[in-house]
């Protein structure tokens, strides 16, 4: 337990996160990208050698059947998993050479998650819940609370602050985790499949959403989505297969 | 963070008491029959602690118990008499005798013959009648838990008259004294006495009461009597310790309320252990998604060991609340007065605690460090 502790610390410390102006013009910038599971001789290649950049102010789509990579690419775009082999850049600082616990604070400052799941805590309420990433960075409760409810707000849910997700249909939970998402205006928004677990209307309106308020500029968001209702929402669309890109259509180049 | 992880801890009601529960359980039973052992332990050896004006026991060299002592040739005495640094001596006599009560039941007593001219070894603090009235013929005083177990229900009567070894004995005085292992009434009376209340024995004289001369230290004078005399003797802790010994070796008594004990560690382990577990196991996601905002490892040990603590502080309480009830609750009870919970014992259920919460806390944390992050993004 403690290895794993240590763990986050075996890294020589990385230099100081580059700012977004000092980077790359790309929000996301992977070259090379593998991702093996599994031991060298009997394990899966989920990525095979992805190259990709997002620009920031857009909405970028990553669609394709279930197994291509998509999930497994945002989670190393994210900063979740570790690439087998390949560079990944995201907001000007390179993964590889940040610590552990750097990229635990780059990720809490930088990136805001939208799950299928929308995993709220049960013992929350919708604002708690979304007030979450600002407790985490340190900011005292009544503040962040009071900085939630206006995002709230915005994304609809004013009325519902006090309710626990139990309370709330798949549509609003999925909002309240939007909000939570946004709430500390992060650079880069990755969402995982945000429609998947909800009807047609409601997962219009979340896209709709996404589109109003988290797209901005300066803000590069990731929708991954086999949902072919919402591909319209995207400024552009990965296509990927079998743990490459297959085809990008729109501004992303490849 | 830590309000974040309270919030996640009581938010699911039940396995939150569960959890308490387990810890609450865990604690009553370990401080309550730990308690109780320690509090039988030390009844072996009271009688020894309730006499409080003699420094030594003197005694066969054979003695392994206060309950086991063959009687001293009367000269003994003299002997341990004429030993340096002795201040005064006197014989003390101890046994079992059966007591026939005026209606013709009859109870097994324990006896003390005091010497007649310094009553030493004497009940400190007297309920009813006088220490003085032990002086008169026939007398006898009885501790008031014997009372009760003689005449249960009944008030206090001084002159009731009782018979051992069909001689007559007079109640003069109702005496506080120390519960002893077994629950049998403790008698009081003049070694002279004695000899007639207890059957034939060629040698009445259980032990010698020595007080060592002003200076003069115990053990030093212990070491001197026994090379004088070839009897053993004791300070009152060696004997009180001595006799413990006895009964912690050769009785079932510490393997029986061991094995309680364990049990209830163990118990508590399992159930606040698979709980936390449990607990842990549905919150998977949720401290998955809270890695992936940003939270570090480290802050999540400590989210994981403060609900541990707060489960663990509050199961104690409780269950350390729930033992001072059954024993003040039971105070009152003949066979169960003098058992209380020691302030040790309470430090130690709280350690044993911590160690439960810990343990039941190790796996969960475990658990949540292995798991990848990106578990948040599986369905």
């Amino acid at each position: 337990m403690l290895g794993l502790l240590r763990k986050q610390q075996r890294f020589t410390p990385a230099a100081p996160v580059a700012s977004h102006e000092a980077g790359p013009t790309a929000a996301v910038h992977c070259r090379g990208v593998t991702k093996r599971f599994g031991s060298a001789d009997s394990g899966t290649w989920a990525l095979r050698g992805v190259d990709l950049e997002v620009p920031p102010g857009q909405m970028t789509l990553l669609v394709g059947p279930s197994g291509c990579g998509k999930t497994t690419l945002i989670s190393i775009v994210a900063g979740l998993l570790e690439p087998t082999a390949g560079e990944v850049q995201v907001l000007g600082a390179e993964f590889a050479r940040l610590s552990g616990g750097s990229l635990v604070r780059f990720r809490g400052a930088n990136i805001g998650f939208v799950f299928q799941q929308y995993n709220l805590l049960p013992a929350l309420t919708a604002l708690e819940n979304a007030a979450v990433p600002l407790l985490i960075a340190g900011q005292v409760r009544r503040q962040a609370l009071a900085k939630t409810a206006a995002v709230m707000e915005a994304v609809g849910l004013g009325d519902k602050l006090h309710s626990l997700p139990s309370q709330l249909s798949g549509g609003q939970q999925q909002r309240v985790a939007i909000a939570r998402a946004l709430v500390h205006e992060p650079r880069l928004l990755v969402c995982d499949e945000p429609t998947a677990a909800l009807d047609a209307d409601s997962g219009r309106t979340v896209m709709e959403l996404l589109r109003r308020v988290a797209v901005q500029p300066g803000r590069a968001v990731i929708v991954v989505t086999h949902d072919s209702r919402v591909f319209s929402f995207g400024d552009a669309i990965v296509h990927m297969s079998d743990g490459r890109i297959d085809r990008i259509d729109g501004s992303p180049r490849v | 963070m830590h309000w974040i992880a309270l919030k996640m801890l009581t938010g699911d009601r039940s396995k939150y008491l569960g959890l308490i529960f387990g810890v609450t359980f865990a604690t009553v039973l370990m401080s309550q029959q730990v308690s109780i052992f320690v509090g039988i332990m030390a009844r072996t050896g009271s009688q020894i602690l309730d006499v409080r004006d003699a420094d030594i026991w003197v005694m066969d060299n054979k003695v392994r118990y206060i309950d086991e002592v063959p009687g001293l040739r009367d000269n003994e005495l003299l002997r341990v008499r004429g030993v340096p640094g002795v201040d005064w001596a006197v014989k003390l006599y101890k046994g079992q005798v059966r007591a026939r009560l005026a209606d013709g039941n009859f109870r097994n007593v324990i006896l003390f013959g005091l010497d007649d001219a310094t009553l030493a070894g004497a009940p400190e603090t007297m309920v009813a009648g006088d220490l003085a009235d032990l002086r008169r013929p026939d007398a006898v005083i009885i501790d008031t838990a014997g009372y009760e177990y003689m005449w249960p229900g009944e008030p206090v009567v001084l002159g009731r008259t009782l018979e051992m070894n069909d001689r007559r004995a007079v109640l003069v005085g109702v005496c506080k004294a120390s519960a002893p292992f077994t629950t049998l009434p403790i008698l009081y009376t003049r070694y002279s006495e004695a000899g007639r209340f207890v059957p034939k024995e060629r040698h009445l004289m259980s032990f010698v009461l020595v007080k060592a001369a002003a200076g003069v230290e115990t053990q030093t004078l212990c070491s001197r009597i026994e090379e004088q005399t070839g009897h053993s003797a004791l300070t009152r802790d060696q004997f009180f310790w001595k006799t413990i010994r006895y009964f912690l070796a050769s009785t079932g008594i510490p393997v029986n309320f061991g094995i309680t004990i364990t049990l209830g560690f163990i118990i508590g382990v399992a159930i606040a252990g698979q709980t936390f577990y449990l607990f842990t196991i549905e919150n998977l996601r949720q401290f998955g998604a809270l890695k992936a905002m940003g939270v570090s490892n480290g802050r999540i040990v400590g989210m994981i060991l403060l609900q541990a603590l707060v489960v663990g502080l509050l199961g104690y309480s409780i269950g350390v609340g729930l033992t001072a009830i059954f024993f003040e609750s039971t105070g009152h009870i003949t066979h169960l007065a003098g058992l209380h919970m020691y302030w040790q014992i309470m430090l130690g259920t709280g350690a044993a605690v911590l160690v439960i919460v810990v343990l039941a806390s190790l796996l969960s944390i475990r658990r949540v460090l292995v798991t990848e992050t990106a578990i948040v993004f599986r369905t």
